[in-house]
């Protein structure tokens, strides 16, 4: 680390990117509930109300369908909305603008009308907030064509990812794990700005790619480290975008690798990891050395009980244990 | 723990596939037991163990074409305790079998017949396998799961010096085979040839006494006569039964007689009749006919197919006066016969119209010299003349 580099956590990354945003365009606006007066629920923009005033920082009712769908109106009216919605559960309520609008409109007006709304979202669990507040349920998102899914997992990503995302004239999603909000690290003096069409290798390594994204990645990069002290070289590729799918980097790694574990905290049925295996064995069958192993959350609603929400959620016990299954007899 | 290996049953056999296995796993085999019919250039044909043992594992996927050489199945030897395979050697080409037709559209009745049960092989595993030539069952399986791993090929690749990368048989490949085999022969095999005329009276008179007493379907066909007139001949003049490998030339010790057998579809097949030299008239004529049948109508042994030590080619009633025949690798002689025709014959000083067949012999000079295989010529020719002896 050297003395350019400054250390900031998730959380003032995202503000700084918001900060960025509404500094540099003024058709940028901030949307949702308890983002202005409260500071937004994980606290992402405590103090921007005071810098940006009530029409940038907007405090909305509790309807998520309403202020979802006002984003999208503003969007397609020319401007550039950050809605952001308390935690994915919630986004449920809006699921009828995301998929049915947002995603739908440009298809449907034939190139007509942009939507360029982003859509920032809490997701994952690890806080005991239960299951109404726990889920991750980025995978169905990242179904849907005409949206585009983001999960920055690092502080680097939740700094530039937004502004890559704005300037994204179709609707995005960011889905911001509460894991990793208080995570500090240096953000790199050297870059700038992101791209949102690659997975990045976090860590390379020859034996077996351990393919996540997200609250993952820290849980997946400690594994590493442990695999790494039994001499399995295991290299952590972080998707950073989940539709649409950088398989082709997924693909050279196994390629080089021969293995590969997807750790994804969504469940494993019908899962976004079970989208990865299928398009690595469509792609990459003929490289793979050992069957693709998944470390997902277990198929229960997450649990408010810290010692069962630990025990329901992938570890980096888990992701050790199973990197190695396909390495070793 | 054995590997049995696709076996050569000719010079010019590259390839074939297995389509019907005869035993399944835990079976208890001995040796010349049918365990499989595989389809060559030359049709089904029923392959027999060289060995008692049990049936370990069936290895060889159905219908898939595979070298010469390939492992079929793993067999455990009565007093074999081992777990490990052993790194099958490629067999010898063993025995001749000319063939020349078009393969037939060979429709197997299959048999419901339990599958293999599948090694656990990885993608990348079997495909670099195949890359490098390498044998899935000679391949140990260290990976997690049992399974073969990329990391058990490539030690296995390290310990072949240098990997053997083995083509697929290219298809089509019955002109090509007997291309390849008559090439061969000609190619390294120095040919002498000679010929000689029979006065077959005699012998024809003989059977024609010998049939008068015997049913239709017993009689005895001139065809016996030759074959068995020829074994006992070869059995007497060393040097033209048996094989010449590596350089230099083993005598059999027993006389595995191949008859060339036309098929109706074209083409014709070789097979032999095993110990033709210790066989009586009877039963080298019921031989003689079941191997015709099972030639034009499926069934074949492999070792029928493997095991020739000379070769036969009569071209009957209407074949030509004479044959040339090229030598069958790696054989070192084939008689022919042409035609039994009527022709005047000089005996004593007058002229006789006689029952004569030209009977010509190719031989491999590398083995036997103009005046060994006159000498057998004149043997054969001196038992033909002495049929009451063939009889016996």
């Amino acid at each position: 680390m050297n003395e350019t580099t400054t250390t900031l956590s998730y959380r003032e990354a995202c503000k700084q990117a918001i900060r960025e945003a509404l500094d540099g365009d003024p058709r940028v606006f901030l949307m949702g509930e308890d983002v202005g007066r409260y500071g937004g629920c994980y606290a992402v923009s405590k103090g921007l109300i005071d810098e940006f005033g009530e029409t940038r920082v907007r405090d909305t009712p509790l309807s998520e369908s309403a202020f979802v769908g006002a984003g999208i109106g503003a969007a397609l009216a020319g401007m550039r909305p950050i809605v952001e919605i308390m935690t994915v559960n919630f986004s449920l309520l809006a699921l009828d603008q995301i998929v049915n609008n947002a995603a739908t409109l440009a298809h449907m007006s034939g190139g007509q009308f942009a939507v360029p709304l982003v859509i920032r979202m809490a997701t994952g669990a690890g806080r005991q907030l239960a299951a109404q507040h726990s889920h991750s349920l980025e995978g169905w998102y990242a179904h849907i064509p005409g949206l585009k899914i983001l999960a920055p997992a690092t502080v680097t990503d939740a700094r530039y990812m937004l502004a890559a995302a704005l300037a994204d004239p179709n609707p995005v999603l960011i889905f911001e794990h509460v894991m990793l909000y208080n995570a500090e690290a240096p953000l790199e003096p050297t870059v700038s700005q992101v791209d949102i069409s690659r997975a990045q290798i976090r860590k390379p390594g020859a034996d077996v790619s351990l393919v996540t994204y997200g609250g993952s990645l820290p849980k997946t990069l400690a594994a590493a480290e442990a695999l790494a002290a039994e001499g399995i070289d295991a290299e952590v590729i972080d998707l950073r975008v989940l539709r649409p799918l950088d398989v082709e980097t997924l693909a050279a790694s196994v390629t080089r690798t021969h293995r590969c574990v997807v750790i994804d905290e969504g469940w494993k049925t019908g899962s976004l990891a079970a989208e990865i295996c299928a398009s690595l064995v469509e792609v990459a069958f003929y490289e793979l050395d050992a069957p693709i192993a998944r470390v997902c959350s277990a198929e229960v609603p997450v649990p408010y009980a810290a010692h069962l929400e630990k025990a329901a959620l992938p570890s980096t016990d888990v992701i050790v244990e199973t990197a190695r299954s396909l390495v070793r007899a | 723990m054995a590997a049995f290996l696709m076996p050569s049953l000719g010079a010019d056999m590259e390839s074939a596939m297995v389509v019907e296995w005869s035993v399944k796993e835990g079976d208890t085999v001995r040796a010349g037991d049918i365990i499989a019919v595989i389809e060559t250039d030359k049709g089904l044909i029923d392959i027999e163990v060289f060995e008692d043992g049990v049936i370990e594992a069936l290895v060889a996927p159905l219908e898939q074409e595979l070298p010469v050489g390939a492992v079929i199945a793993m067999i455990k030897g009565e007093r074999d305790t081992s777990a490990t395979a052993e790194v099958p050697v490629v067999s010898e080409p063993a025995a001749p079998t000319p063939t020349l037709r078009e393969p037939e559209p060979a429709k197997v009745q299959r048999a419901s017949v339990d599958e293999a049960p599948r090694r656990r092989v990885s993608p990348a595993a079997r495909r670099r396998a195949e890359a490098l030539g390498i044998e899935l069952a000679t391949v140990p399986s260290r990976g997690p799961d049992a399974a073969i791993t990329l990391a058990d090929v490539e030690g296995v690749a390290g310990a072949q010096t240098p990997p053997v990368v083995r083509d697929a048989a290219p298809a089509g490949g019955m002109r090509n085979a007997i291309a390849a085999a008559v090439s061969r022969a000609k190619r390294e095999i120095p040919h002498y040839y000679l010929c000689e005329q029979l006065n077959l009276e005699r012998a024809l008179e003989w059977l024609a006494a010998a049939n008068a007493e015997r049913a239709i379907t017993e009689r005895l066909l001139p065809a016996a006569l030759l074959i068995r007139a020829c074994a006992l001949a070869l059995k007497n003049i060393p040097g033209f039964n048996g094989r010449f490998e590596r350089d230099r030339f083993s005598a059999a010790p027993s006389v595995h007689l191949g008859w060339a057998i036309g098929l109706r579809t074209g083409g014709l097949i070789a097979p032999a009749i095993h110990d033709a030299d210790t066989k009586d008239l009877n039963t080298l004529m019921v031989a003689l006919r079941d191997l015709v049948k099972r030639t034009r109508g499926g069934g074949l042994r492999s070792s029928e197919l493997m095991d020739a030590t000379v070769t036969i080619t009569s071209l009957g009633e209407r074949g030509a006066e004479m044959v040339w025949p090229i030598i069958y690798p790696p054989q070192v002689a084939m008689i022919g016969f042409g035609r039994i025709v009527e022709r005047p014959w000089v005996s004593a000083g007058s002229v006789r119209a006689c029952q004569v067949v030209a009977v010509t012999l190719a031989a491999d000079h590398r083995v036997s010299d103009g005046h060994d295989g006159s000498r057998l010529l004149g043997e054969i020719g001196r038992l033909l003349n002495e049929p009451e002896t063939l009889g016996a």
